[in-house]
């Protein structure tokens, strides 16, 4: 099967210095879902935004087989749905309905088409109430249904969330989980949660300093990083004994 | 927040919400005009003047004594100015200042309390004014929602680290060093957000969701009130 998301020997450089991508390679394929693990700072968000021009880095990206460059880049933003960690940033406009139909028409869908998309992507995620409502009166977990609906009223073929569970109690992660599990699109999702993680993918990627170090089943990478909350308990228990 | 409120103000569904911005717009040019044209002691038009103002908070549903609060926020500017042609001897002109530019910003608040941001923007564009002047408005607007936001956040930091009190000198420090955070912190924010709308497909235009529409009734709306202030400032 062909690759929908295709990345060989990616670098990238911030302007101050940092080397945020080291010769990553990485390929996604139609339908599947892969977390992208590790630490702050290690080059996750950085490589999801090169996936759709945000950042160019040195190197090859490929995106349903049209390579990232400035002339490919409006199809590219169709196909890739990029939410983005914090919903305040993402959501911009005056009401909910205005909000998601802000995609299609920069497609070049007439207003009739935009308004039924961006009806159709808030049915989908459960907040068809709201679309008169102005986005920042919306609770946490409303404001990521909305900026998923925001990216699903593009029909993107890929979608990525950049840690889609920061501000969302436990059970809005559940609705977030059961939402995701329903959509068919290949799926990138950068995350700490490992619960979350495990819900939805079943390969991840795990980054250390700008390198992708790891890429495999998910258990086995959890596993081999240590990257998962009861660990973090069984140290806190450890240190916790030896105080007292 | 008082742009969220104006904002809230401007989604509402008043006969004069549905006039086309252009028609808003054009009727606001000429009430400026013959505002600023009108003399000092033409009492009888700045009356007429004002009761159109009156008419049309009325006629929009937005609560009067909140708009007039509001417009009166230019009040210390034009007091300044005022109180300068006082001192100068033209008492008159002083009086008809602060009452031209409060009758202005009653105007605009009228406007932009009407008339949601898009759609004015929408309009202005339609009415010739420069793309990029546009494009500034737009962002401009959109990032006072992020920076008020930020000097919130920083000032309840500050608030529940002792920030009000202390000696002034420390406390004008802390506010220096808390205008740097809030610059630095807004141009990220900014920045997240400018990445969020490019991810979407903005190429620099908003487009919307119900196009402009300038029917009979705007028509009507536009000729009808602009004769009224023409013959008002004529009489």
């Amino acid at each position: 099967m062909k690759p929908i998301v295709e990345i060989r020997d990616l670098h990238f450089r911030y302007e101050d210095g940092t080397l945020a991508l080291d010769g990553v390679n990485f390929a996604l394929y139609p339908g599947e879902t892969v977390a992208l693990l590790g630490a702050n700072g290690s080059g996750k968000t950085t490589f999801v935004l090169q996936l759709n021009g945000i950042l160019e880095g040195i190197g090859s990206v490929e995106v349903c087989g049209l390579p990232v460059t400035k002339e490919n880049l409006p199809p590219i933003r169709s196909k890739i749905g990029m939410v983005f960690q914090d919903s305040d940033e993402q959501l911009f406009m005056p009401t909910v309905l205005e909000d998601v139909a802000f995609g299609p028409l920069n497609q070049g869908c007439t207003p009739e088409q935009a308004m039924e998309k961006a009806r159709v992507a808030l049915r989908q995620v459960g907040m068809e109430h709201a679309l008169g409502k102005a986005p920042y009166h919306l609770s946490a977990g409303e404001k990521r249904k909305v900026a998923l609906a925001g990216v699903l009223a593009m029909q993107p073929e890929i979608l990525v969330l950049d840690e889609p569970t920061t501000f969302l109690d436990p059970p809005a992660q559940r609705n977030l989980v059961h939402l995701l599990r329903e959509l068919p699109q290949a799926k990138l999702i950068v995350t700490h949660d490992v619960h979350f993680a495990r819900a939805l993918a079943q390969r991840a990627a795990f980054f250390e300093k700008g390198k992708l170090v790891a890429d495999g089943p998910i258990e086995e990478i959890a596993e081999r990083f240590q990257w998962n909350y009861s660990a973090l308990d069984a140290d806190l228990r450890y240190s916790a004994q030896r105080r007292f | 927040m008082h742009h969220v409120l104006v904002d809230h103000w401007s989604q509402g569904a008043s006969p004069l919400h549905a006039r086309d911005a252009r028609a808003k717009i054009l009727v606001l040019l000429v009430f400026l005009i013959v505002l600023a044209t009108t003399p000092a002691d033409a009492y009888v038009t700045l009356a007429i003047d004002a009761a159109v103002l009156v008419s049309g908070i009325l006629l929009a549903g937005l609560p009067p004594i909140s708009v007039l609060v509001r417009a009166a926020g230019i009040l210390p500017f034009s007091a300044a100015f005022g109180a300068i042609t006082w001192l100068a001897g033209d008492g008159w002109r002083a009086v008809a200042l602060i009452e031209k530019s409060y009758l202005s910003a009653v105007a605009v608040l009228l406007l932009v309390g009407t008339t949601p941001l898009p759609r004015l923007l929408s309009g202005l564009e339609a009415l010739g004014t420069p793309r990029i002047l546009v494009l500034l408005a737009q962002f401009l607007y959109r990032y006072l929602f992020v920076i008020s936001e930020q000097a919130q956040h920083l000032q309840l930091a500050a608030a529940c680290r002792g920030g009000s009190s202390g000696r002034r000198q420390s406390r004008f420090r802390a506010a220096a060093g808390a205008l740097a955070v809030l610059f630095a912190r807004s141009y990220y924010r900014a920045e997240g957000i400018h990445r969020a709308m490019l991810s979407r497909g903005f190429g620099g235009r908003f487009s919307l969701l119900n196009p402009m529409r300038f029917g009979a009734l705007d028509a009507v709306f536009t000729g009808a009130i602009v004769a009224l202030l023409i013959m008002a400032r004529v009489q």
